[in-house]
Formats: C-alpha cells, sequence, structure tokens
C-alpha cells in the first residue's frame, strides 16, 4: 500500500477544490481544471450553462454532481439562450450572480452559432467560455468547423481540408465588450482574463484551447505540452480584445517576431492525428499560421 | 381599444392573449415573429414599451431561442411566455421536450397554421397536434374569448404544485388571432388574485443542483412515469381551475370538454379549435328541422379526456369527427384518438377532413355531411376537397 501524504493525515487542505475531483473525465482531460481555475474566480454566486458536450458527462448524472456551483444543462444549440433568459430573469430578481456558459467548439461555432451570435447582438450579461477541443469528442471524434486544417478526425480519416474557423476573431467582430483566447497551460493568463471579464457588463466571450489526449492521439501525461506548444508556435495567440482594443498578453506579446515562433511540426509531430500530413500540408498549415501573424500585426497597431 | 360598458370591449384573438398576458404579469417573454402571431409581440412589445407590462422581451434570433430564453428564466423563477405559429412551432420542438421532460411550468400560445411544403400561412391543425407528444398539456379555444380565458387559465394550471407542466394554448390562425370579437375581460385585481405571482426557483447558491443532467435508464423511467401522472392528474386541476375561473368571470367554462345539445343526440360531430362554432351553428339549424344532433368540442387534447368523452357520448349511435390536420398513412387525428377514446363502445365512428390549408368550411360544410349521416350514407373517411 502507498503511504498516505502528510497532508492528508493532518487533513490539511492545501488548496479548495471548485470542481470536484473524482468526475467522469478522460485521463489527461483538462476540463476539470479549466473548470476548477474558472470557479476559484468567478465564486459560489455564479450559474453555469452546459449544452450537450463531454462536460454534460462530466457533470455527473441524478445522482450528483462534481460542480460546486449551480448548473443547468442545455439542448446542443440552446446554451447562449437559455443564458439569457437565465441572466434576465436574476437581474430581475436583484440577483449579482454571474451567468457562465461552459461550451465545446461544435455547440458554439457550429450547431449553436447562431445562438451564440444572437446573444452576443443583443450583448447579454453572459460569460461565454467556450473550451475548444477541435472536433465532436463525447461523440467519438467527428470533425467540427474549429478541428484545424490537416487533422485526422473519424469523419476525415484522410486529414480535414478546411482552415479552423477563426472563432475568436468572429466574435471580436461582433463588437462584444470582451474578448479573450486562452489556454491551459497559462493558467495565470487564463484566470486574469476570467477575473477582468467577470465584472465587465454585457456578452464576454472567451475561447480555451482544450488539447484532448484521445482525439488528438497524444499521451495523457502531455495535455500541458501540447497545450503550450499550441501558443509557442503561435498556432494559438494568446490575447484579448477590451471595447475592440486588441492586446496579445502573455508569451503571445513577443511571439509577434516570427523568429521567436516555434515551427508548428514542433507542435504537430506530438499528434497522431496530424501523422498523415504531407510535407506540403505542414507548409500550408505554416503559411496559414503566418498569414494569421500579420493580421494580428495590424490589429496591433491598429 | 373602445369600451362600450364596463368591461365589455372588442378584440382581435392576437390583441386578447396580449391583453391576459399583460394581465398575468410574466417577468420574461421570448416571441420571434412569424405570420399569424405577430400582431400578437408587437402588441406585448408596445405595453413594455409603455410600463404596462414590467417585463423583459427577448428578442431572439429564432423560436429555437425563444423557447431556450424562456426556459433559463422560468428555471430561476420567473413566470414567462412565448408565443408561435406553424414552421415556428416546428423550429422549436426540440426545445418542447427539454421544457417538457424538466417539466417547468409555461404558457406558449400557438396561433395554428398550415406547414410548408407548399408555402402556405394559411389556418389548420397540422401544427399543433404533431405536438401532442412532447409532454405539454394542450388546449385549444373556440373564439377570441376563450383564447383570453384559456390564457389565464393556462397559467395558473401550468403552474399549479399538482400538475408543474407547460400549456400551450391554441387558436386558429386569422380565423381568431386577426378577427375582431366582443371581449369580456377581467378587472386586473380579480386576475391578480386569481394568479397570484409564481414562487419557484431551481437556483439555490447555497444548495446548488444540476438542472436535467444525464439520467441513467431506471430513474429515466421513473421520472417518465412521474410525468404521465402529473398528465394524468391534471384532468382534475383543469376542471377544477376551470370551475374557479367560472366563478370571477360569470362566464361558462366547460373544463375539459363540452357537450352541446348531446343528452338525447343520435349523431354527434367531434370538433377543436375555432370551426367549433361553424359546427354549433349546424347543429343549431338541424334541431330546428327535429334532428337530434349535437356537438362534443374537446377543449383539451392532452390529456386526452377519454373518460369525460365516453360519459358524453354515452347512448349516441355514431360521432362525425372534424380533423383539420392528418396522420398521412393514416387518418384524421382526432378520429383516430376519438376511435381510440370509445374502443368497443359499438358508436359509429365516421371522419371528415376539412379545411386543410385553410380551405373555407361552413355551417352548411356541417349540415351537410349530418344530413348525409342521418339518410344512412355513412363512410369511414371523407376529404372536403371538392
Amino acid at each position: 500500500m502507498t503511504e498516505v501524504p502528510q497532508y492528508i493525515k493532518e487533513k490539511k487542505v492545501i488548496r479548495q477544490q471548485y470542481f470536484l475531483r473524482g468526475n467522469a473525465a478522460c485521463p489527461g482531460c483538462p476540463i476539470p481544471k479549466e473548470l476548477d481555475l474558472l470557479l476559484e474566480v468567478m465564486g459560489k454566486k455564479t450559474v453555469l450553462v452546459v449544452p450537450a458536450s463531454c462536460s454534460t458527462v462530466i457533470m455527473g448524472d441524478i445522482h450528483g454532481s462534481p460542480s460546486t456551483v449551480p448548473v443547468v444543462h442545455s439542448a446542443f444549440a440552446a446554451a447562449a439562450a437559455i443564458a439569457s433568459g437565465l441572466s434576465r430573469e436574476l437581474k430581475i430578481k436583484g440577483d449579482d450572480a454571474k451567468v457562465v456558459v461552459w461550451a465545446g467548439d461544435g455547440a458554439t461555432g457550429d450547431i449553436g452559432f447562431a445562438t451564440v451570435s444572437g446573444a452576443a447582438e443583443r450583448n447579454e450579461d453572459i460569460l461565454y467560455v467556450c473550451y475548444d477541443n477541435e472536433a465532436f469528442m463525447n461523440t467519438g471524434i467527428q470533425r467540427s468547423s474549429l478541428t484545424p486544417y490537416g487533422a485526422w478526425t473519424t469523419t476525415t480519416p484522410a486529414g480535414k481540408r478546411e482552415f479552423k474557423k477563426p472563432l475568436p476573431f468572429i466574435m471580436m467582430d461582433h463588437k462584444i465588450p470582451y474578448v479573450a483566447t486562452a489556454s491551459i497551460a497559462y493558467p495565470f493568463d487564463y484566470q486574469a482574463k476570467v477575473r477582468k471579464a467577470k465584472d465587465v457588463q454585457g456578452f464576454r466571450y472567451v475561447h480555451l484551447l482544450s488539447p484532448c489526449p484521445p482525439g488528438w492521439r497524444f499521451d495523457s501525461s502531455l495535455t500541458i505540452e501540447v497545450a503550450k506548444l499550441a501558443v509557442e508556435t503561435g498556432i494559438w495567440p494568446l490575447f484579448e480584445v477590451i471595447n475592440g482594443e486588441f492586446n496579445l498578453t502573455g508569451i503571445s506579446k513577443v511571439l509577434i517576431d516570427k523568429s521567436k515562433r516555434k515551427p508548428v511540426t514542433e507542435y504537430l509531430k506530438l499528434q497522431g492525428r496530424f501523422s498523415k500530413m504531407s510535407e506540403n500540408d505542414i507548409k500550408i498549415m505554416q503559411n496559414a499560421v503566418d498569414a494569421m501573424w500579420d493580421y494580428i500585426t495590424e490589429l496591433v497597431k491598429r | 381599444m373602445i369600451t362600450v360598458q364596463k368591461n365589455v370591449t372588442a378584440m382581435v384573438g392576437n390583441h386578447a392573449v396580449a391583453y391576459a398576458v399583460k394581465q398575468a404579469k410574466p417577468q420574461v417573454l421570448s416571441v420571434f415573429p412569424i405570420t399569424p402571431q405577430t400582431t400578437m409581440l408587437e402588441k406585448l412589445a408596445e405595453y413594455i414599451d409603455s410600463g404596462e407590462l414590467k417585463a423583459e422581451l427577448i428578442k431572439v434570433e429564432g423560436e429555437h431561442s425563444a423557447l431556450a430564453a424562456v426556459y433559463g428564466a422560468a428555471v430561476a423563477g420567473a413566470r414567462v411566455f412565448t408565443a408561435t405559429s406553424s414552421q415556428g412551432l416546428l423550429y422549436m420542438t426540440e426545445m418542447m421536450y427539454w421544457v417538457g421532460g424538466e417539466r417547468v411550468p409555461m404558457v406558449n400560445a400557438v396561433a395554428t397554421r398550415a406547414l410548408a411544403e407548399p408555402w402556405t400561412i394559411w389556418d389548420d391543425h397540422e401544427d399543433f397536434f404533431s405536438k401532442r407528444d412532447t409532454s405539454w398539456i394542450m388546449m385549444m379555444a373556440e373564439n377570441v374569448q376563450d383564447a383570453y380565458d384559456m390564457t389565464l387559465q393556462a397559467f395558473k394550471i401550468s403552474e399549479d404544485k399538482r400538475v408543474i407542466l407547460p400549456v400551450m394554448m391554441g387558436f386558429d390562425g386569422f380565423i381568431l388571432t386577426h378577427t375582431m370579437e366582443r371581449l369580456e375581460i377581467l378587472d386586473d385585481e380579480t386576475v391578480e388574485k386569481f394568479l397570484p405571482p409564481r414562487e419557484f426557483n431551481l437556483i439555490d447558491f447555497n444548495d446548488p443542483v444540476n438542472v436535467g443532467p444525464i439520467a441513467v435508464p431506471d430513474d429515466y423511467m421513473r421520472i417518465k412515469y412521474e410525468a404521465m401522472k402529473a398528465m394524468e392528474g391534471s384532468k382534475e386541476v383543469i376542471e377544477e381551475i376551470s370551475r374557479e375561473y367560472e366563478k370571477i368571470s360569470g362566464r361558462k367554462q366547460y373544463g375539459l370538454v363540452e357537450c352541446y345539445e348531446c343528452e338525447d343526440a343520435d349523431y354527434v360531430f367531434v370538433t377543436a379549435g375555432a370551426w367549433t362554432g361553424d359546427a354549433r351553428e349546424a347543429v343549431r339549424r338541424l334541431r330546428n328541422e327535429g334532428k337530434k344532433v349535437g356537438l362534443l368540442k374537446l377543449r383539451v387534447i392532452r390529456p386526452f379526456p377519454k373518460e369525460r368523452i365516453r360519459e358524453a357520448l354515452k347512448g349516441v349511435q355514431g360521432v362525425v369527427t372534424f380533423d383539420r390536420e392528418y396522420s398521412y398513412g393514416y387518418g384524421g387525428i382526432l378520429a383516430n384518438e376519438i376511435k381510440s377514446a370509445i374502443y368497443n363502445s359499438g358508436i359509429d365512428v365516421m371522419s371528415v377532413i376539412a379545411g386543410i390549408g385553410g380551405k373555407d368550411v361552413r355551417p352548411l360544410h356541417f349540415q351537410k355531411v349530418m344530413e348525409d349521416v342521418l339518410e344512412g350514407k355513412k363512410f369511414e373517411e371523407r376529404w372536403l376537397n371538392d
């Protein structure tokens, strides 16, 4: 038997858990930690609205939940609308509670896109967090509009031929008060953004890249490594847009200098889903990343 | 609004329902425009703009979101309302199951309209009847007064602790939504007493729950069994609330079904919705000729009032059902539901399909069909499409 650690013997709590362990997430899945970090900042008076996704399962069944805050489950395409209704009624009641949508990339960028866009246009007072694992993972790895170019999924056996829908930029163009990207590899950057978003009035959008070990085909010990490389290669730029003002954050500030960015292959080679990419595919991807940074450079100058 | 005497006015159906909604004082509304419901949405927006109704109207991007938005608000304790029609009702169908399954009280006013294709905006009941398995209570109004009265009763039925189910109130597109009729309205104080503020909230930050999570098969079936029980139990509550409303309004209310000249009738029409008025006129004319005919109006479609139907049809030789919708490959929906309710009774059921896609139906149509039946020209199904 393994020895019981001293802190457990002394019943000392190292750090309070805001999203409890022992949930149904896969080994190496960043979702529970992402939720834990989110709720630590948002506090107890938060309602989570969760559309059909991996998190539907992770939230438990009718007998119990790892969430320490109320959760309202939602049909696939309805989360931003349910959150709109909740937010309006809590406000009528004079409650200062926060409504947070916790949705995957499919619910955000595909089936629920009209709903998200509608709620953003109405500037509903909600924080919308998209945890993007770049495919329909809960149904078993089918491509979504946010699956990147070249990636294998069960519905793109030869690799996806289309590019990832640039959702954070699309949300930025909705002219909502707050938009940010974040990564589990940079938890302080992530929490700082949630902290800023928390008290902004109106529609706030945070897009989290969430590596998925079984879906992306990498070892479950490498989640943070993969997330970090996505940022270091420039594939996943960290930025925030406050009332239209665009700013890179953290390490991404440096990456505006192309020479500081690692080649995309560093990121691709760790993941089985990119194993079928040809030299030309990799070149296409590198060019797409560089083109995105040209756009970002313009946004920074603006 | 021209008031000729105290509490008597005239309104089109859409405005009558909007007026009832204003008096019910919901906190959150979400309605997406669709013909022929739109003028109701416009009226509600006016009430809110003028401050007559203190509520949030969430102007969403489609009906799926309209129902989702009021669901979210209702979960947090709001009294909520939505309305739609036709394609819009189909579009919100996924959320109807969601709301019905979670058993969240609310009222949805459905201006009935035929479904595309082909494109149409005219009335029939195909949209309304297609929702009969969504675990919503379904009521159907005969006239503008009925639509007003039913809307107020629907809120109370829906929120009753013995029920806790959403209610949809159907009223015929254009025929009721856009037709001005005499309307007796209740004063606001009476409505407030009849319909006190809703006391309900699933969101408790000190004792957080998961609203609508996964249920494994044993749990799932138990939850559905409870919903079945609630639906059955609502029959008694609907009748009780109907009686209560009769007292405060002074207008006869009929609970689940209304029998008109049924007592000694040999043959009886069975209808739901606005054309009940035409059937009523046909019965009056035939009775004047000494013919023993009657009319059974279904005020409630779900829960299906089997017991009341059986009572009402005792001693009747045959019924003529009028369906304004059709289950293709099967038959008139009402006809088949009536057949199943009176199974083994020996009563003849003849099914008439009419008024599909707004095709005109008048008292004379009812009259002629009944005259044929009385002359012994019986049929299983007849389409009035010539």
